[in-house]
């Protein structure tokens, strides 16, 4: 789950670590009172809290020299959709004048199972395009789990990139700070993309964490429903997964339902293989009963970019009859109509063809003709 | 010879009186797994199939010194716990099928695994079974043929109808294993390969990979550098999955720039490994590197 920028600021901020002095609307706030109740002096970044990437591209940061201008320009990006999204809040900070930004990060090494240090004394823009354009400057240190990120080690990396005198203290500050949070937080990505390099200080100008959403039970605080979190996720991703299902919206028009994440891939590949494309991809997972194979069926009926549907089922622990009696109760139930082309095979494979063909729908053993036929539909 | 697991394997199973841990144990029997003993905590005295249950794997272990495996069924908010006492009771394989083990848990366990010689498989996976030989995991038995093509593979069901496709055309398996979904892992494809390299009975190797991460890319590397040196066949899921998006398993991402599919098949061609374009194309290849 990806955090706002301002709930990211607000654990370093919580952590001791000095940040620009900002105030947060909410849509609905009196924009005009709580700018100048706040007492918040110009000039100002005004930014739009969305979780989508390339947001300063996308026109979600203005700068302002005054408060009218401040006033006006978060109203303007209440009603300014940055990628499709329009924000529920804006933050509000102190524009901070500098001249050298810099670039630090956390990520987990999947390889070798261990925290990184990413930091660059490139920053501003993406790490992929610094990869991408200046690959010798990134500075990738790995952290002991157990040991941690020890103080020394921070001073290192920020010498590594350039990083002298007073500030180094603080850019020592702000690493420890942001390991804290990383791991306090079960992220698996924390980020300062600009850090900006002051005489005396470093300050992040943005801030981003993901946490974990295997770890989520163990932060409740940041509990706010994914429709808050629009951005990350779009309608009908959120809508499927309310129902529990593992949901991925697509482009195309032909609806997925596989079981298991990499047949269900695989589906979507053979379909796309045939000259079709995928709407989606709905994995049922292990062992369905004919209850949560009904949900799926329904919801891909009810989807609308999905004009027909292959279901593809290779029966292991879940059970073809189950599968079988799931999607004729979505049929019946939701009385919708689309063309709807089913592979089923493994155990129990003879009781779901028997349950599929009385219902007068035809079974498909090999999955390569089932692709064709639904690409053909 | 196969790798990891073989007849001779025993098993203990944490999380045995479970849902998942009951249904499966009773299918590993079934397939002729030596289980000894069952742990669940609050159940010790207790017998399921009958097999004895204790509350603690040291029990399970003094009783039965001869258990060197253990397979984790316990909830993922239990389960970081369940693989530590694996762990520390002395067991040499540690299985672990729980989906949604936070990946900080994960890292530092598997950590401490490598630091006492534990080989950790998983977690987020199907398991592990050396056909006609031993299961441990929750793979249906009956798709699996005895033979001499190592499989290893990220993903669960694909593993199933490769293998079935495969043993329809009578090419069997020498030992099948699921390394599981998530970004971090215990053994990776890498050492996976490095013991089918040494077992006589691995005469090829499928790899089944899918987008996110760089073990494929690493796979490749190893047979370009002669590290392993058998023939191998790939196949990589998720050709037309979108950037950024989490296909089902929390690995299955393709995050700064890195894990796309083009990516991996580019570079496994590039040493030389055949890569189908479908599932179903295996086995056609298989024979050809096995000629």
């Amino acid at each position: 789950m990806k955090l706002f920028e301002f709930e990211a600021k607000e654990i370093i901020r919580n952590y001791g670590f000095s940040i620009p002095e900002s105030i947060l609307i909410k849509k609905g706030d009196d924009v005009e009172k709580k700018i100048k109740d706040s007492g918040i002096e110009p000039p100002l970044a005004v930014k739009s809290q969305v979780l989508v990437a390339g947001r300063g591209k996308a026109g979600g940061i203005k700068l302002v020299k005054t408060i009218e201008e401040a006033i006006e320009t978060t109203k303007a990006l209440f009603e300014t959709p940055i990628k499709g999204i329009k924000p529920s809040y804006i933050l509000i900070e102190k524009a901070i004048p500098h001249e050298k930004e810099l670039y630090v990060g956390l990520v987990i090494d999947r390889n070798d199972r261990r925290p990184l240090v990413l930091a660059s004394q490139y920053g501003g823009i993406d790490i992929e395009e610094i990869a991408r354009t200046k690959p010798e400057s990134i500075i990738r240190y790995p952290i002991d789990p157990f040991v941690g990120l020890r103080s020394y080690e921070a001073r290192l990396i920020g010498k590594r990139i350039g990083v002298v005198g007073k500030a180094l203290g603080s850019f020592e500050r702000f690493l420890l700070t942001l390991y804290k949070a990383f791991i306090e937080y079960d992220a698996e990505l924390a980020e300062s993309n600009p850090l900006a390099y002051l005489d005396d200080r470093v300050l992040p100008l943005d801030l981003r964490i993901t946490i974990d959403d295997n770890s989520l039970y163990r932060h409740k605080d940041f509990a706010k429903t994914e429709k808050e979190r629009l951005g990350e996720n779009t309608e009908y991703e959120i809508k499927g997964h309310e129902l529990g299902l593992a949901f991925v919206e697509l482009d195309g028009d032909v609806g997925i339902l596989g079981n298991g994440a990499g047949l269900t891939m695989t589906t979507m590949d053979l379909v796309y293989g045939f000259g079709g494309k995928p709407a989606n991809f709905l994995d049922m997972g292990g062992g369905a009963d004919a209850e949560h194979v009904k949900r799926c069926v329904s919801f891909l009926l009810q989807y609308p970019k999905a004009k027909k549907i292959f279901i593809n089922m290779f029966g292991g622990i879940t059970r073809a009859d189950e599968v079988a009696k799931g999607i004729i109760m979505a049929l019946n139930e939701t009385g919708i109509k689309k063309p709807v082309v089913i592979r089923l095979t493994g155990t129990n494979e003879e009781e779901g063809r028997k349950i599929l063909e009385e219902a007068g729908i035809e079974v498909f053993n090999d999955p390569i003709e089932a692709a064709k036929v639904v690409v053909s539909r | 010879m196969t790798i990891l697991v073989d007849e001779k394997t025993r098993v203990i199973v944490q999380g045995i009186t479970g849902n998942e841990g009951s249904f499966h144990t009773k299918r590993m029997l079934e397939y002729g797994t030596k289980i000894v003993a069952g742990v669940t905590p609050g159940k010790g005295g207790t017998k399921i199939f009958d097999i004895p249950v204790y509350d603690t794997v040291d029990e399970a272990k003094r009783e039965h010194p001869e258990a060197d495996t253990s397979i984790i069924f316990v909830p993922a908010r239990f389960a970081t716990d369940a693989v530590y006492e694996a762990i520390d009771s002395g067991l040499k394989l540690v299985v672990v099928i729980t989906e949604h083990i936070p990946i900080h848990d994960s890292i530092k366990f598997i950590t401490y695994a490598r630091s006492r010689g534990t080989t950790i498989i998983g977690p987020n996976c199907p398991g592990i079974i050396s056909p006609g030989k031993s299961k441990i995991g929750i793979m249906p038995g009956n798709v699996f043929l005895q033979g001499n093509v190592g499989i290893a593979s990220r993903s669960g069901t694909l593993t199933y109808e490769i293998s079935n496709v495969l043993s329809k055309n009578g090419i069997g398996q020498s030992t099948v294993i699921g390394v599981g979904g998530d970004p971090v892992i215990g053994i990776s494809f890498t050492e996976v390969m490095k013991l089918y390299e040494n077992d006589p009975q691995t005469k090829a190797l499928v790899l089944i990979g899918e987008i996110g991460g760089d073990a494929e890319e690493r796979a490749a590397k190893m047979v370009e550098e002669k590290a392993f040196t058998k023939p191998v066949v790939a196949f990589v899921a998720g050709k037309t999955a979108p950037v950024g998006k989490r296909m089902g398993h929390a690995g299955a991402i393709i995050t700064m720039g890195s894990g796309s599919y083009k990516d991996k098949v580019e570079t496994l061609r590039s040493v030389g490994i055949k890569v189908a374009e479908t599932p179903f194309e295996i086995p056609k290849l298989v024979k050809e590197v096995l000629k």
